[in-house]
């Protein structure tokens, strides 16, 4: 997977008189030149607070929303047009886990039914093989018995057997890649654990390869292979786990780094103080987006837009230092 | 002379009527609350984490009934009283924190105006103009321009209402304000300040602080002494330093090794099998037992008292006898 | 035998359906009632030709205008006809109308909505706008503009009083289809590769059921009192057969003979019938969403 100076504008919705009377669209600017690259079998985590682009990243990756500008490639081709039935096959290769486990599934369909259901989209199985292929997909989700599961509707779960449901009818398909946008967040913390090793084995089984999104760095650190840090519609700062947690070098990673909490109470932290609020996407700060919240900000950053640098292997940092 | 605690709660329980049958929310919590102090109440959902904090306020929601307990409240007991005097203990001697900051305020409003409101409701004397010289002197403390109190709650982003709906909980100076997790809905910056603010402002108060959270992380960092609820009933109640170091309680241990550490690497994190139980209909015995890895007969058949396993570090779980030793 | 035992479980979930909503408190009553009164009345329509006394059109079995007596329960009217025969059957024809009605209205206005809304763009704009000034009239002055011009009878009442329904359904059914469109689950069905049909069939009407139900009961009711009225001003039923409304619209110029009985009995039929359908779209409609309580 690689997506490339991919962005998405969404029009500020106006009134009628202003349509007609103003110069210029204002949009918000929720993706703002985006690039990276997602290897096989490797889970890449895009990173951030709310309003950073991550989700709408995911979305567009997975083609739910339609770029402004920008490429994704998908094993090699460009998917970024793709329209029709062309799309429609391509979907069966790339699957979208959501975050409210209590909204991704359809109150009035049964889990069978609906874990089943792709499998019918793309006319792949019927009848019984329809139906021994989701009591293995449940089973391998761990909703055990699954006979018992699949005449139960989504009200009768909890929130975590959901988001097991909803990973069932993400694999039922053998995708090759999969977007989890927040899977865990809305689950109970000691639930948590349970999904995400679910994904890792699959990783693992399946073959799967993982965009995965969060707002939890602690997760980040315990699932990625490598993490791009989004903030304002743009990464500023990529690399794997490794690099990126030892030596966080954009102030807004190391500030970012030091405001989670640690379950020690012994710990004393030290957050870095940031000044302000997150700006809205519609009037971006000019040059360095952060510049403002910076507390290491020099002349340069308010007038040039830092570039995505290699600072070292695997380690990408936008941001005007030395 | 003995120092009498601030809040003294004795064998609470309160228990949702609901039309599909009757849920226990909360069953035989008893603790105190020293003055200045920070408790923290951590648990997931169905804990009744949040139902503790609305009955400390006897602001239990209908079909929710307190049906057995008492509260106290600096000495008063405040199961009896009648609704207006309850009124004038709201706000004035404990305050509350809300969850989410954006439809607890009033959006016609103007925030100047929700101080004003709360502040002559509890001391009529106090002229309009006076009330909103204190708004501001608040919002001031609160890291707000106190030129926009005049300004409307949709003004305001996520963080900064938050902070709003803090003034109002401490404008009036309570002794105790309970913050029912205070920072879900804001992104983990944001959250630091928030804590932060409430941290400084609590110290200047010298107010008593109980924080209510899922996430057992800010609430080892932020609190004094620590219950872990599960299913409506206490499972451990200690400091935070002991739950830490030695928890006792095999759910306690449980969420522990479930909570991935930012500065740890290659942690190996483990779930607690199964799911929180359904409240209608929970398990006989101890509540946990269906999860819990060291059942044993007598789990299913008896719920297990709170006994003191050491001073001052409760449990509720039949692997400690009488003595407090750990039955293996 | 497989058949057999799924409807004995359909039997079964309904009677533990409807046992069920006396638990849910007074609207849970109040959709019970309105089944009861609505049942009654077409069960009683239903036998009514076989447990009349007397011939419904038969006339002077009895005295012209004779009162309530233990020969005629529900006295005579000026033709002689006795009028608890009469009132047996009479609710034939706003039973048939009102179900036609619902039926036509249910076919094109729940289509419509759920393809318009769901398509978005300027064909929904555009059909939004007509069905907004259909909307716009009283529903008695488009229901009698339409029967003017295709004159009465049966289906003809229905389909008057389908005109001035559509829009009412097209509406809930805009409003919900817009709402749920938006929701997780649609959009995990798109991304999984639904065609757009499979959407709309499976994802968005299922959930939209309940808000439809709530608009037919509605529906009902009302068509009852719009078919009372048509027959009323003449666009309905026209001949002499045994209908509540005809009834009433001949019935009401002997109040001042104080033959009051006339009108009355067939009066509160057609209110009953209103009325038990009102009943239940009021309760549904209070179950399915609830006011805030207190």
């Amino acid at each position: 997977m690689k997506v490339e100076n991919l962005r998405k504008y969404f029009p500020v919705q106006k009134s009628f008189l202003e349509q007609m009377f103003a110069r210029r669209m204002r949009y918000v600017k929720a993706v703002d030149d985006v690039t990276f690259p997602i290897e096989k079998g490797e889970i890449f985590t895009l990173a951030g607070e709310s309003g950073c682009g991550k989700t709408t990243t995911g979305r567009l990756v997975v083609r739910l929303l339609n770029p402004t500008s920008g490429k994704i490639y998908f094993n090699g081709s460009d998917i970024t047009e793709l329209q029709g039935e062309k799309l429609r096959l391509l979907r069966r290769k790339m699957q979208i886990i959501f975050q409210d486990p209590y909204a991704s599934l359809n109150p009035r369909m049964r889990i069978g039914d609906a874990v089943g259901h792709p499998l019918e989209m793309h006319g792949l199985a019927k009848g019984e093989d329809k139906g021994k292929m989701v009591l293995d997909v449940l089973e391998k989700v761990g909703l055990t018995p699954p006979k018992q599961f699949i005449n139960l509707h989504p009200h009768q779960l909890s929130g975590g057997q959901r988001q097991r449901a909803a990973l069932a009818r993400s694999i039922i398909l053998r995708p090759e890649f999969i977007v989890a946008d927040e899977p865990v967040s809305m689950i109970d913390v000691s639930l948590r654990t349970t999904i995400i090793d679910l994904m890792l084995t699959f990783r693992k089984e399946l073959g799967l390869t993982y965009l995965f999104i969060t707002h939890d760095l602690a997760v980040a650190k315990y699932i990625s292979d490598r993490i791009a840090v989004m903030y304002l519609g743009k990464i500023i700062e990529m690399g794997s786990k490794e690099r990126l947690f030892l030596k966080p070098m954009h102030p807004y990673t190391q500030a970012l780094m030091s405001a989670i909490p640690v379950p020690d109470p012994k710990r004393k932290r030290k957050p870095i103080e940031l000044k302000g609020e997150v700006p809205s996407a519609i009037t971006i700060p000019q040059g360095c987006r952060f510049h403002p919240r910076c507390p290491d900000k020099k002349e340069t950053c308010a007038l040039k837009e830092p570039e995505l640098v290699e600072i070292e292997k695997d380690h990408f940092v936008a941001c005007h230092f030395d | 002379m003995i120092k009498l605690p601030l809040l003294d709660i004795d064998s609470l329980a309160v228990d949702y009527q609901t039309g599909t049958g009757t849920v226990r929310a909360i069953y035989d919590v008893s603790f105190r609350l020293e003055k200045g102090e920070t408790l923290g109440l951590a648990g997931e959902s169905g804990s009744g984490k949040s139902t503790l904090g609305l009955s400390i306020m006897r602001l239990v929601p209908y079909p929710g009934v307190i049906t057995n307990g008492i509260i106290r409240i600096d000495e008063t007991n405040i199961m009896k009283l009648p609704e207006h005097e309850m009124r004038s203990i709201r706000g004035k001697k404990v305050g509350y924190i809300f969850q989410d900051p954006m439809t607890s305020l009033n959006p016609v409003k103007k925030i100047g105006a929700h101080f004003v409101e709360l502040i002559r409701t509890h001391e009529p004397i106090v002229s309009e103009k006076e009330a909103l010289e204190r708004a501001k002197t608040i919002l001031k403390n609160l890291g707000i321009l106190p030129e926009r109190i005049n300004d409307y709650p949709h003004q305001f982003s996520g963080g900064m209402r938050q902070r709003i709906m803090i003034g109002l909980a401490i404008a009036l100076n309570p002794s105790l304000v309970i913050a029912d997790e205070p920072t879900t809905a804001l992104d983990v910056i944001v959250q630091e300040r928030i804590l932060d603010l409430l941290e400084s402002l609590r110290k200047i108060y010298g107010m008593a602080l109980i924080l209510i959270s899922h996430d057992l992380s800010i609430i080892l960092e932020r609190c004094d002494r620590i219950i872990v609820m599960y299913a409506g009933q206490m499972a451990e109640y200690t400091t935070g330093a002991e739950l830490h170091r030695a928890p006792k309680h095999p759910y306690t241990e449980g969420l522990l090794q479930s909570i991935p550490n930012i500065e740890l690497s290659d942690q190996k994190l483990s779930a607690i099998p199964g799911s929180p139980p359904n409240m209608l209909n929970p398990p006989e015995g101890c509540r946990f037992w269906p999860r819990c890895p060291y059942v044993m007969e007598i789990c299913r058949l008896k719920v297990p008292p709170l006994i003191a396993a050491e001073p001052n570090h409760l449990v509720r779980c039949f692997l400690y006898g009488e003595k407090g030793a750990r039955i293996e | 035998m497989d058949k057999v035992k799924v409807t004995k479980s359909m039997l079964a979930r309904l009677v533990h359906n409807v046992g069920s909503l006396t638990k849910k408190g007074p609207s849970g009553w109040m959709v019970i009632i309105g089944i009861i009164i609505v049942s009654a009345l077409v069960i009683m329509t239903a036998i009514g030709p076989w447990v009349t006394p007397y011939n419904p059109s038969e006339s002077n079995v009895g005295p012209i205008r004779a009162p309530p007596s233990l020969e005629y329960p529900m006295g005579t009217n000026h033709l002689g006809q006795d009028m608890l025969s009469r009132t047996l059957v009479g609710g034939s024809i706003m039973l048939q109308v009102s179900a036609l009605s619902v039926l036509v209205c249910f076919l094109i206005g729940v289509p419509l909505g759920l393809f318009s809304s769901y398509t978005g763009g300027y064909l929904d704009s555009s059909v939004s706008l007509v069905i907004d000034a259909v909307y716009a009239f009283p529903g008695l002055v488009i229901a009698i503009a339409v029967a003017a011009v295709l004159g009465p009878g049966v289906v003809n009442m229905a389909l008057s009083i389908a005109v001035v329904y559509i829009p009412s359904y097209f509406r809930i059914v805009r409003s919900q289809v817009l709402s749920i469109k938006e929701l997780t689950y649609t959009e995990a069905a798109r991304a999984a590769g639904a065609k757009w049909y499979t959407i709309i069939t499976r994802y968005i009407f299922p959930n939209v059921i309940p808000s439809i139900v709530v608009v037919a009961t509605v529906n009902f009711a009302d068509a009852v009192l719009t078919a009372a009225g048509l027959t009323f001003i003449g666009l309905g039923v026209t001949y002499d057969i045994p209908d509540w409304s005809w009834d009433l619209t001949n019935g009401w110029k002997y109040l001042s003979s104080r033959a009051w009985w006339i009108i009355s009995f067939p009066g509160l039929m057609i209110i009953l019938l209103a009325l038990g359908f009102t009943l239940i779209g009021e309760g549904m409609s209070e179950l399915l969403n609830p006011k805030l309580q207190r």
